[in-house]
């Protein structure tokens, strides 16, 4: 009984991080990209600064007629916003954010795997939102979105592979646990490809091309309105929230820190993954969208190569150390 | 009532040698899991919409990445998934989206071959069964130590037993990404040549 208890408490909390941290990180865009482009950014919900301004926008959402399109694929569609968001909470069920069983939702023993595997599943979401809309618009954001993954899989995952090999270990503490600090100028290659080809898959800016809104509307969202599309929304912040911390385990050495590793590691990971988020919303300012030539273009003759030659170095590297 | 008290007795202890779910627990969700994983195959052959298909095949494909973490395959069960679900599925959605998916049914998307496609998948399914169990009829597989299927199992005896195997089946699949490139440039010099000089 206290076993079941013990889960069921686990459960409760990656919940509620889940359903907390996509908001702060969605609250401090608003904040950040305002105050980078010189507005003030929402002022006014929940008095200071517009804290709350995210959860009005809910309740707006939730608001809001659902509509289905009259020729669209009932079912399928209206499957799509689960199939988009769920595979992160699962995500973050894995992702260890301090050292010891305790900080950790549930140990998976093929830790990297179970995580790169359940993200590529949400993808199908937006598959499934492009082709069930009925809509040319959303069927080409559905078609780039396709391209885009088939693209960028390959170098996160041979990044990560080389992560792996370093650690000696494809279970994710067990990979912080054998963080030194002069794996970050080892690694550094394979973190730019693993966190480029992530931004790829969540299709944020500069890499936006599934979701143009001077092409194609909002590409396979389009037809969305309501809770559902307020679910594709998390689904994106989730995604920051899940990208940011698997590069923070993978690459950053998660909990480890100048000091307190021990009673504060947990805090070391949240910083460093809101370093990485900051980046990401800083990237969306800063960088103009790639065209979809380009897109394919960096992940092959950029990316693959790039993370090949961090695989060789692993290897080398290691045996040298052996 | 000693029988009941027994019963429970055995069922507890079962229950404390084999964790959370008892044995009989596992074999029920495998089975249930292989019907839906059945039935979602099934329907995927069957359905005459396209795009439907290739969704169900995603519940089949689960469903079988469900089963080899129910045999504690975990890794097996986890490249199941990232090659399978996340990979290929995505990559026949691709293909379909770019040239046909209409929605709602596809009247013509039957090709006549029924008879013979059974007839082929129920040859495959007897030879793979006859082979499992011609293989492993007489083997005794020790269930003591490390899980067999776990990552560190698979990978130990993947490079160490099964080397060659695993070298030749990576070069094999080489030649057929070259082969692929060669045919796929070939179509592409082929089809601007009646406008060119040759």
């Amino acid at each position: 009984m206290n076993d079941a208890l013990d889960v069921a408490l686990r459960l409760v909390i990656v919940f509620a991080v889940f359903l907390v941290l996509p908001l702060v990180i969605g609250q401090t865009e608003h904040k950040v990209m305002a105050h980078m482009q010189g507005r003030l950014g929402p002022m006014y919900a929940g008095g200071f600064h517009g804290w709350a301004q995210l959860v009005a926008d809910g309740v707006k959402f939730a608001q809001k007629e659902d509509i289905v399109p009259a020729d669209a694929d009932r079912r399928v569609f209206q499957l799509a916003p689960a199939i988009a968001l769920l595979p992160y909470l699962l995500v973050l069920v894995a992702i260890p954010i301090g050292p010891g069983e305790g900080a950790v939702g549930e140990v998976v023993d093929a830790g990297i795997f179970f995580v790169l595997a359940i993200m590529g599943i949400s993808v199908l979401g937006s598959l499934m939102a492009g082709w069930a809309s009925a809509n040319k618009f959303s069927l080409l954001g559905g078609l780039r979105t396709a391209a885009q993954l088939l693209a960028y899989e390959l170098p996160m995952l041979l990044a990560a592979a080389s992560v792996a090999m370093a650690a000696g270990t494809v279970s994710l503490p067990g990979i912080v646990d054998e963080f030194e600090w002069w794996w970050l100028p080892w690694q550094i290659v394979g973190a730019l490809v693993f966190f480029v080809a992530g931004l790829a898959e969540l299709q944020r800016p500069p890499f936006d091309m599934p979701v143009a809104d001077s092409e194609i509307i909002f590409g396979a969202y389009t037809e969305y309105t309501g809770l559902r599309f307020a679910l594709f929304l998390l689904a994106e912040y989730a995604g920051i929230v899940v990208l940011c911390g698997l590069t923070t385990v993978l690459f950053l050495g998660g909990w480890h820190g100048p000091w307190g590793a021990e009673g504060l590691g947990w805090v070391w990971t949240l910083l460093k993954t809101a370093v990485l988020a900051f980046v990401v919303i800083w990237l969306r300012v800063s960088y103009p969208r790639l065209r979809e030539d380009q897109l394919q273009k960096l992940a092959w003759t950029t990316l693959v190569p790039l993370a090949l030659a961090q695989i060789a170095l692993t290897g080398i590297v290691k045996v040298a150390i052996n | 009532m000693t029988s009941a008290a027994a019963t429970a007795a055995t069922a507890a202890a079962a229950a404390e040698n084999h964790g959370f779910l008892s044995p009989t627990g596992v074999e029920i969700a495998f089975l249930l899991v292989g019907l839906v994983t059945l039935g979602a195959a099934v329907i995927t052959v069957t359905t005459r919409q396209l795009v439907h298909a290739a969704l169900w095949l995603v519940v089949a494909l689960g469903g079988l990445a469900v089963e080899y973490l129910l045999l504690t395959a975990e890794f097996i069960a986890w490249v199941q998934v990232l090659i399978y679900v996340g990979s290929v599925v995505v990559l026949l959605l691709f293909g379909l989206m770019l040239t046909r998916a209409p929605i709602g049914r596809s009247p013509d998307a039957d090709s006549g071959n029924r008879p013979l496609a059974l007839a082929v998948a129920l040859a495959a399914a007897a030879a793979l069964v006859w082979v499992v169990v011609d293989a492993f009829r007489t083997t005794v597989i020790d269930l003591d130590g490390a899980a067999q299927g776990s990552t560190g199992v698979t990978g130990s005896v993947l490079f160490r037993h099964w080397v060659l195997p695993f070298e030749a089946l990576s070069v094999l699949l080489l030649a057929a990404l070259v082969g692929a490139i060669v045919l796929s440039r070939k179509t592409a010099k082929g089809t601007p040549a009646p406008e060119g000089d040759r």
